[in-house]
Order: C-alpha cells, then sequence, then structure tokens
C-alpha cells in the first residue's frame, strides 16, 4: 500500500498495460482472419457484409467488433473522390473568354481557376529553364507559336554552362565569401563534366520557383496569422496535420486538381513547404520582445514599417530557419514530384532505382545533394549578410561583382562560339555537356556493388534474414495480433494518464478514425516499421549524442554533419541501402533509422546544452563524478527537450516508413503508391495521408503534453 | 507661465474585457480591489498632473505600481481607459493614427529598461533607425546618427552590433537613438534599472551632463528612490495606479504626505538631498556675523561651516544678497530629528 501511495502513476501505468494484456488474451483471433484481405477491398467477394452510406456502397469482411472495428469510414475516400470530381467538371459552370478560339467557352469554375493556375506557375518554371537551357516556350507565350513560325530566329538561346558556374560562383562569393564561391565553382563544374547539367538545371529551375513562392506565402500566411487571432485559428488544425502527413499523399488530389507535369510539382511543393514557413514565421515573431516592438513604435514606424522593418528582422533567426526548411522540403518534393511527372534530377533518380542502376543513381543523388547543400548555404549567407552603407566607393567598386559577371558572360559566350568551331560534328562542350556524354562513374559503383554482393553475400543474407526471420517478423505478427479494442484501450488510457481527459478525447478520435477506416491492418504494420526505427535510432541518436557532447569540438562536429544530412532530399537514403542490401525491408528500415537518427542526435545535444551552466558547476561542487552528473543533473533536466526529439524521429520515421513503399513494403504507403496510378486514387490517396498524419499526431499529442508538463514541473521556459 | 508640455487631466487605465463600462459605473470611485474581484486589473487610477517646458519629472514606484502603465499611456502605446491627455495642447486620444505618427516622429523620444536596439543593425545604424524611418536621407541620416555617437561618447564603436557591447554601452546607444530626431519630450523607462551600480551613477552624471545642455521636457521613471532625488525636479510617487504625493524632492523628505511615502523618505540622508534654501529661517535682526552661505548649496557641503559656528549664519542668493538666516540647531534638527525610530 505505501508503495503504492508513493508511486501513484507507476501503478496507474501497471494497471493499464495489465487491462491491455487481459484484453489481449480475452479476444481470440478470428478464424476467417487474414491480412490484407481482412478488410475492406474494392472486389466483389460474396462473402463480404456492405453498408451503404451517403448513398456510396461500401463493402468489407465483417469480424468480431472486439477484433477489428467495421470500416464505417470506407465511404470517406469514394466521396472524396466524388467531390473532387463534380468540382472539377460539374460545379458552377460559366463563361469564359478563351484566348485561342477567340470566343467564349462553358467552364466548370475550379477547372478554370486550376488550369489558370497551372499555366501561370508552367510559364514561371518555362522562363527560368529556358533562360539557363533555351528553349521556345517563354516567346510564345508572350506571342504565338504562328509568329514563331514566320520568325524562326525567335529563340532563347539557353547559358553556356561556363557562364552558369561562373555566375553562380560570384553570386556566392557576393553572398558568402570565398570558400562559398569555391564549393559554387566546383559543383557546378562537377555536374557539367559528369553530364548532368540538364536534368540539374531543370531541377534548379523548378526549385527556384517554388522556394521563393512558398517563402512569400508562408511569410505572408505567418504574418497574418500573428496579425490576427482568427486567422491563426483557422491555420491551427491545417499545419498540425500537414507537418506529420506524408508528401507522398498530397501527390494524389494535386494530380487530379492540377494534372501532371512540373507545374502540379511546385503547386504540391508549396502546399508542403508552407505550413512549416507559417509556423516558423508565427514563432519568430512572437518571441519579438515587446520593449522591441514599442521602440519601434517610438520611432514613428507605420505599421507596415513595424512589421518590415523591425518584427521580422528581429526574427530573423526563427524564418530563416524557416527558409532552410523550406529548400529541404522541396529539394524533397523534387525527387518525389517525379512521380507525377515533373522533369529533372528526381526523374534520372527514380528511373535508376527502378532499373536497380545503382551507379546511376548515385550520380543524379549526389548532384541534388550537392544542388541542395549549395542553396541552402546561399539562402543562409544572404540572410545573414549586413547591407553596407558607405557610398564613398567609386563606380567601379561598387559594381565590380556586375562588371566580373559581365566580362565572364562575354567570355563564356566567346567560348561557347570557338567551341562551336572547334567540336564541329559533334557536341559542343562548351555549351552543354550532355547527358550520356559526361564522365560517368556508374559503371564503377555498379561494379563497386557487385563486388560488395560477391564478397560480403553470405554475411549480409544472414544478417537480413536473422533479422527479418527472428526480430522483424515476429514484432510485425505482435503488432497484428492485437485486438483493435485492446490498442484503443491502451492508447486513450495513456493519454487520460498523461494528459487528463482533454488529451484522451483527442487521442481517442485520431486512433477511431484510423480503426474505422479500412485500412486498420495497414497502419499497424506502417506502425510497426516506424517503431522498430524509432528504437533503434533513438539509442543510436542518444548514445552518440551524448558521448559527442563530452567534448565541445566533437559537438561542434556532430551538428554540422547533422545539418549537411538534413540537406539531404529523403529519397537519397534509399540509395546507399539498396546498394547493400538490395530490395527488402531491411533496406527501407536502415533508410528509416539513418534518417531518424538525424533529429534523435540533434536535439539530445540541444537538450543537453540547454542545462543551466551554473547548475552545471553546482552539481560539480557537490562532488558528483561525471556519470553522476550525467544522470542525476543532465539527462532529467534535458528530458523534456530530447523527448521533442523522439516526436521529431517518429516524424521523420513515418515519411520514410512511407517512402520506402518504393521499394516495396506492405503498408500504408504501398497504398498510397498505388493511389497514384490509379484513376479514382485521389479520394484514397488522401484518407490514407490523413491516417499516417493522425498516427503522428497521436505521438505527437502525447509527447507535446507530457513535455509541456514536464517543464512546467521543472520550471524551465 | 506657458502651456504645460504634458497635462493630464484624471487618467485611469484598467485592463479587463468590460473596463471602460466598469469604469463609467464607478463613476470616478475606482476602488481596485471591488475592480480585481470582476476580472479588471486597475493600471493608472486618476492620475493628474503637468509637465512644463524643461521639466524633469520623475515618477518613483515599486514594481506593480503602475508607474509604467501610465508612462505607455502618455506615449499612447496603450490607450488610456478614461482621461484626458494633452501634448502641447492637441488632445492625445483624439489623434488619429497619421497624426500619432507624426507626433512621434517630430516630438517623442523614449529610451527603454531592456534597451530595446534591433539587433540585426549596428550602432550606427540603430541611432540611424528613427531618422530612415522619417524618410531621411541615408547618408544625412548616418551624418546626423554618427553625431548623436559622439554626443553619447561611443566613437569608435559606431560599427559593432548591441550584442557586442556592455550593457552601459547599449543604454548609450538607446539614448542616443531617443534623441535623434531631436524630440522636445523624453521619455524614459527604468533605464539604469538593468545597470550595474557603477555604471549606473556614471550614466546617471551622464544624464545630467545631457539634460543641462539639451533642456528637454522630461518623464523619467524609476524605481530607485535615491535616483528619484537625485535627478528630479519633481517627484511623483506611486502606489497602486494611485500618484500618493507628487511635489519637489526637498517637501517630499521634509512633508511626506502618506504613510507609504514616509517610508521611503525615512531611510534618506537627508544632508546630501536637502539645500540651504529648504532648511533656512527668515532673515533675523541677531547678529550673523561675515560667515555667508549660499542658498543653492546642499546641506553636506556647508555643516562644518556652519556647525563650528555658534550663532546664526546669513544665507545669500547668487548675487549675494542676504535671503534668509541658518543657526546650527536648524542643520542638527534637520538632519538627525524627526526620525520615527531613532535606534
Amino acid at each position: 500500500m505505501e508503495l503504492l501511495k508513493k508511486y501513484p502513476k507507476l501503478f496507474q501505468w501497471l494497471f493499464l498495460l495489465a487491462v491491455f494484456f487481459a484484453l489481449c488474451f480475452a479476444i481470440d483471433v478470428p478464424e476467417t482472419y487474414k491480412f490484407i484481405r481482412g478488410q475492406a477491398e474494392f472486389v466483389k467477394d460474396p462473402n463480404q457484409s456492405a453498408f451503404v452510406f451517403l448513398g456510396k456502397e461500401v463493402r468489407y469482411y465483417a469480424f468480431d467488433v472486439f477484433w477489428r472495428l467495421p470500416p464505417l469510414l470506407g465511404w470517406l475516400p469514394i466521396w472524396i473522390n466524388d467531390s473532387l470530381f463534380f468540382l472539377m467538371n460539374d460545379w458552377m459552370p460559366m463563361e469564359f473568354w478563351n484566348e485561342d478560339t477567340q470566343e467564349y467557352k462553358t467552364r466548370p469554375l475550379v477547372l478554370q481557376i486550376t488550369r489558370n493556375l497551372t499555366a501561370f506557375m508552367t510559364f514561371l518554371i518555362e522562363l527560368i529553364r529556358e533562360i539557363l537551357l533555351g528553349g521556345l516556350e517563354t516567346i510564345v507565350a508572350f506571342t504565338s507559336w504562328d509568329w514563331i513560325d514566320a520568325n524562326p530566329w525567335a529563340e532563347l538561346p539557353g547559358l553556356p554552362w561556363t557562364i552558369v558556374a561562373a555566375g553562380s560562383s560570384i553570386l556566392a562569393y557576393k553572398l558568402g565569401g570565398k570558400g562559398l564561391a569555391i564549393y559554387a565553382l566546383l559543383s557546378m563544374t562537377y555536374i557539367s563534366i559528369f553530364g548532368q547539367w540538364k536534368p540539374s538545371m531543370q531541377t534548379l529551375s523548378f526549385i527556384l520557383v517554388a522556394a521563393p513562392l512558398s517563402f512569400i506565402f508562408g511569410l505572408g500566411l505567418g504574418v497574418a496569422a500573428y496579425k490576427s487571432k482568427r486567422v491563426e485559428k483557422a491555420l491551427y488544425p491545417i499545419l498540425l496535420v500537414m507537418q506529420t502527413m506524408p508528401q507522398y499523399a498530397v501527390l494524389v488530389p494535386a494530380l487530379v486538381l492540377f494534372g501532371v507535369g512540373d507545374h502540379a510539382a511546385v503547386i504540391i511543393t508549396m502546399i508542403v513547404a508552407v505550413p512549416p514557413m507559417i509556423l516558423l514565421t508565427l514563432l519568430g515573431l512572437r518571441a519579438v520582445p515587446p520593449e522591441v516592438i514599442e521602440a519601434g513604435r517610438m520611432s514613428g514606424c507605420s505599421n507596415w514599417q513595424l512589421m518590415s522593418k523591425v518584427l521580422i528582422p528581429t526574427a530573423r533567426r526563427d524564418i530563416l530557419i524557416g527558409v532552410n526548411q523550406v529548400i529541404m522540403v522541396c529539394f524533397s518534393m523534387a525527387v518525389i514530384s517525379a512521380f507525377i511527372g515533373a522533369k529533372g534530377l528526381g526523374f534520372n533518380l527514380l528511373l535508376a532505382l527502378n532499373q536497380l542502376n545503382i551507379g546511376l543513381a548515385l550520380e543524379a543523388g549526389l548532384c541534388i545533394s550537392l544542388i541542395a547543400i549549395l542553396l541552402d548555404k546561399m539562402s543562409l549567407a544572404w540572410a545573414n549578410k549586413q547591407v553596407d552603407y558607405f557610398g564613398n566607393l567609386n563606380f567601379f567598386q561598387r559594381n565590380k561583382n556586375s562588371l566580373f559577371f559581365g566580362v565572364i558572360v562575354i567570355v563564356g559566350i566567346l567560348l561557347a562560339y570557338f567551341g562551336s568551331i572547334y567540336f564541329k560534328d559533334g557536341y559542343n562542350y562548351l555549351f552543354e555537356v550532355p547527358h550520356n556524354k559526361g564522365i560517368s562513374t556508374a559503371d564503377f559503383w555498379n561494379k563497386g556493388v557487385d563486388w560488395i554482393f560477391d564478397t560480403f553475400f553470405v554475411y549480409i543474407k544472414a544478417f537480413n534474414t536473422w533479422l527479418i526471420v527472428d526480430v522483424l517478423q515476429p514484432m510485425r505478427a505482435l503488432y497484428l495480433r492485437m485486438p483493435a479494442v485492446a490498442t484503443l484501450v491502451l492508447v486513450v488510457g495513456a493519454g487520460y494518464l498523461i494528459g487528463g481527459v482533454r488529451s484522451a478525447l483527442v487521442v481517442c478520435g485520431l486512433t477511431l478514425f484510423i480503426a474505422l477506416s479500412p485500412w486498420w491492418d495497414r497502419a499497424l504494420v506502417t506502425t510497426y516499421m516506424a517503431t522498430f526505427g524509432v528504437l533503434v535510432s533513438c539509442t543510436i541518436g542518444f548514445t552518440v549524442g551524448t558521448l559527442c557532447f563530452q567534448n565541445k569540438h566533437s559537438t561542434n562536429f556532430m551538428l554540422n554533419v547533422c545539418d549537411i544530412f538534413q540537406t539531404f532530399p529523403s529519397f537519397v537514403y534509399l540509395i546507399p541501402v539498396m546498394m547493400l542490401f538490395g530490395i527488402t525491408d531491411t533496406s527501407v528500415l536502415i533508410a528509416v533509422i539513418v534518417y531518424a537518427t538525424i533529429p534523435a542526435t540533434r536535439y539530445t545535444i540541444e537538450g543537453l546544452r540547454s542545462v543551466p551552466a551554473g547548475l552545471h558547476d553546482a552539481a560539480t561542487m557537490s562532488g558528483v563524478t561525471k556519470f553522476q552528473r550525467l544522470f542525476k543533473i543532465e539527462f532529467p533536466l534535458a528530458f523534456p527537450h530530447m523527448m521533442l526529439g523522439l516526436n521529431q524521429t517518429i516524424v521523420f520515421a513515418l515519411f520514410m516508413v512511407i517512402i520506402g513503399a518504393f521499394i516495396g513494403t506492405e503498408d500504408l504507403g504501398q497504398y498510397i503508391l498505388k493511389a497514384l496510378s490509379d484513376k479514382k486514387g485521389a479520394g484514397i490517396g488522401l484518407t490514407l495521408g490523413i491516417c499516417v498524419a493522425f498516427i503522428g499526431l497521436i505521438f505527437d499529442n502525447l509527447i507535446r503534453t507530457w513535455v509541456g508538463q514536464r517543464k512546467k514541473h521543472l520550471g524551465i521556459d | 507661465m506657458s502651456e504645460p508640455v504634458i497635462k493630464c487631466q484624471s487618467v485611469y487605465k484598467i485592463f479587463g474585457a468590460n473596463a471602460e463600462r466598469m469604469l463609467k459605473e464607478a463613476n470616478g470611485n475606482v476602488d481596485a480591489k471591488t475592480f480585481q474581484e470582476k476580472g479588471c486589473i486597475v493600471g493608472v487610477n486618476n492620475a493628474s498632473f503637468e509637465v512644463s517646458k524643461g521639466e524633469m519629472l520623475v515618477v518613483m514606484g515599486l514594481s506593480g505600481s503602475g508607474k509604467s502603465t501610465l508612462l505607455r499611456c502618455i506615449s499612447r502605446l496603450t490607450d488610456a481607459t478614461g482621461g484626458k491627455i494633452f501634448i502641447e495642447g492637441q488632445d492625445l486620444l483624439n489623434l488619429n493614427n497619421k497624426e500619432l505618427i507624426d507626433l512621434r516622429r517630430n516630438k517623442m523620444g523614449m529610451v527603454f529598461q531592456s534597451f530595446a536596439l534591433l539587433p540585426h543593425k549596428t550602432v550606427l545604424e540603430n541611432i540611424a533607425f528613427p531618422l530612415q524611418i522619417k524618410g531621411i536621407k541615408t547618408e544625412d541620416s548616418i551624418n546626423k546618427a554618427m553625431d548623436m555617437v559622439k554626443l553619447v561618447g561611443l566613437d569608435g564603436r559606431e560599427n559593432y552590433f548591441p550584442r557586442e557591447l556592455s550593457g552601459g554601452q547599449q543604454q548609450r546607444v538607446g539614448i542616443a537613438r531617443s534623441l535623434a530626431v531631436e524630440p522636445d519630450i523624453w521619455f524614459l523607462d527604468e533605464p539604469f534599472s538593468a545597470l550595474d551600480p557603477l555604471i549606473r551613477k556614471e550614466m546617471q552624471d551622464e544624464f545630467l551632463r545631457l539634460q543641462e545642455k539639451l533642456q528637454k521636457t522630461i518623464m523619467f521613471i524609476t524605481h530607485d528612490f535615491d535616483e528619484a532625488l537625485k535627478l528630479a525636479d519633481r517627484i511623483a510617487i506611486m502606489k497602486d495606479g494611485i500618484i500618493e504625493q507628487l511635489d519637489t524632492p526637498a517637501n517630499i523628505v521634509l512633508n511626506p504626505a502618506t504613510e507609504y511615502v514616509r517610508k521611503f523618505t525615512e531611510e534618506v540622508p537627508r544632508e546630501k538631498v536637502l539645500l540651504i534654501k529648504d532648511v533656512m529661517d527668515e532673515i533675523t535682526s541677531d547678529d550673523m556675523g561675515n560667515i555667508k552661505v549660499s542658498k543653492d548649496e546642499i546641506i553636506e557641503n556647508v555643516a562644518e561651516k556652519i556647525l563650528t559656528q555658534e550663532k546664526t549664519l546669513a544665507v545669500t542668493d547668487g548675487k549675494n544678497n542676504i535671503v534668509g538666516s541658518i543657526n546650527p540647531a536648524k542643520i542638527i534638527n534637520t538632519v538627525f530629528g524627526g526620525r520615527k525610530n531613532n535606534h
């Protein structure tokens, strides 16, 4: 009894677990139960039950309600789908002027809006793309095809790669100094020489449109949310779901609305990249000290001046992190949106992965990463740059960079011209190195992969078999063996113990949505993979973080490594693991682990760092050993922050598990991928995405609530 | 006398949802406790006073006494719930946004406790900021800002960032920024409270030097009674939003109006605060000898001279006319007598 009084929480948790296991053992697996075929499928089968809701017939395999809840939400994807089609094709037909046929035409409103939007995006992308690579589309946009036929000379020539490389180097120098300039020059030259110029420039033009647009929208909406409570309240739930929604899932409905191609990719990228930008803008603006705002007001700022000259610059640090996130998401999406027909490196990467040409995939992945790091560093340098005031420089000094660039343009054009004479019958290497004419290291890597396979095949295979048979399969079986009711009790109970009734209700709602959707089994598999990944990632991340924290240099080194790894688009992680483990669950899981270890490590280090120095000294003076200090002082105080790291780790792991569907896993991701190629997949894709987002949100809610209480208890923040 | 620069007429500031309605219902009789029971917090309660040109009014009070709120009402960083405020005859609460911005751009300067410098701008840019907001050309604003840098003695550091400066230096930047537009009215909100005692004294002296030169109309907020005595022409002592007493430092020390004010004055070394003119008697017919003291001397400085005499001394004004008398017993009485508990 005394123990019970001393640790009431502990006993509550034990009780919850006891109930959970009791339920697990009490509810038997139904004999007819089989994975996958266990739930709603869209094939008709006489064994299925069916119900009609909102005019949609939902068919499913009925089980004991305690074992698996019936998919009462099965009508949702069909309904979403039908609504989307209705919106696009039948809702609000209106008369619109058609430029080509010179007459009014009836078209549904939404269709007209989305078509105009896509036309605008296409124009922007083509404009940048044709400056870099040359082409006709931009001129056509201002004139017409007939005009082009009449004037065959009218074509944007595109810039020789020498000019682009030198130009980006000069820009890098202006923004960030020598180091960045050298990096820019080297990576651009590398891209060119290795024959990746064209796809790289295609990707770059996509990002140069998507990133600034996302930044502007994110900043604008962030400011609006800061100014108006109502806007914030309206945005908040969307932001929350988008934070944990896998990027894949957004592709499908967008496909219906915007069609296939680069323009659709830009719009989707904005949908994904804007929410974190809004959140960070809001966070930054909130953190501006009130006295700074008052100082701005007393200096006589108008509202606009206050926002642009005081608030936003003062919140710069958080807004910068937002820019960083935007760029990260853009590159990530540059690859993923290849699924819906975006051109560029991402497309090549997917193609190469599909053909299991690891060498080619590696080259494309490397190019994406090089450009990603370059843009990331340049945007950071730009935001940190100070404006020079003193106008006492002469014309040459002030404009030396522009002048230098002018010289480069002339030299580049001359070089390209000589090139066209020198390389008479072939390719002008000084203008553009064609895709298949560059130096390729693909063979080398492919041979390397083969060699690794030949040499270590036995060991890799043994490891693979052990992991799958002895660890993954039992774990998966265990997850699938949980009756739906038991899972619900466990999750809701945890919610109640951590955050009271409110938390329990939120968590219950989220879980019920997944349980009543037709994909509960799939969600369990997704959760099992994510759990495994998170467990290993946290173990590695917490250990590495703690070890690195013992030394200042290793701390900084590790944080830099995390920075660089975070810049890689998520798809790139699949390349090396496929190299080693081929197409198996192991590959996916290892990619998950590598990817999710980044936030785990980073937050561990930052958490330990945030322990006040005074406490550190106080502990040392009470004569603790290094270990005592770590376990008695640093860990307990850093724990809340480390738990936020766990939160991020879960989100990262979920994303990677879903992307892993590309290699072939039997979870929600597989269905999302399927929905991509299904004409009626929009509703399914979106519902699946929401399911994944809700898995993330369940953990998010529990962890955040706990951290909030813990921080209050410890008196941090 | 010319029109006061700042004039407040029963200014109220009440925080809470129904503040305005409750104030109306209270009919000028605001009681903090009843308001608090109904979920409103009284920040400023019926403040009326005037500040004339070139005068320095110090508002003194402990934290939560409403002194910063009062200042923010007068600078209209928050809107007063009731009452009237006039700045050079203009009704502040009736100004529209544009007029208010104009007023701030040309007439007002403010210094903050936490300095409130813009972290992304250098010292020079920070000081030039209000000028640039006004739309003055970059070159002119930078030149003007450079003059300000010299005025507060920061030359050589104009290209530093705020984070690279000490607290005292940062506040010099804050002062320079608030003076850049050459305002007539200068608000200082606990400008020296975040500084170390030694630096604080240095800054107070510096501040007095500046004021001697510039002769601004000043409202200065502090929680430090000694600082108030040192700087003020007049002091307003606030408690729970109410101005308990508003008077010259000497009068506050000699005749505290309430028990609350008396508590502050008890520990004050009077010889350091009071001037001869504050304690002198009328001219008497007694023999006053040849030794004279000026009426504007602080008692401490001439105490030895007076106390070594046994008779009454003559007090003179600046033109050496005799305007009063002082005798040693009065000095002893003022400095040591009249305290409540002489332990």
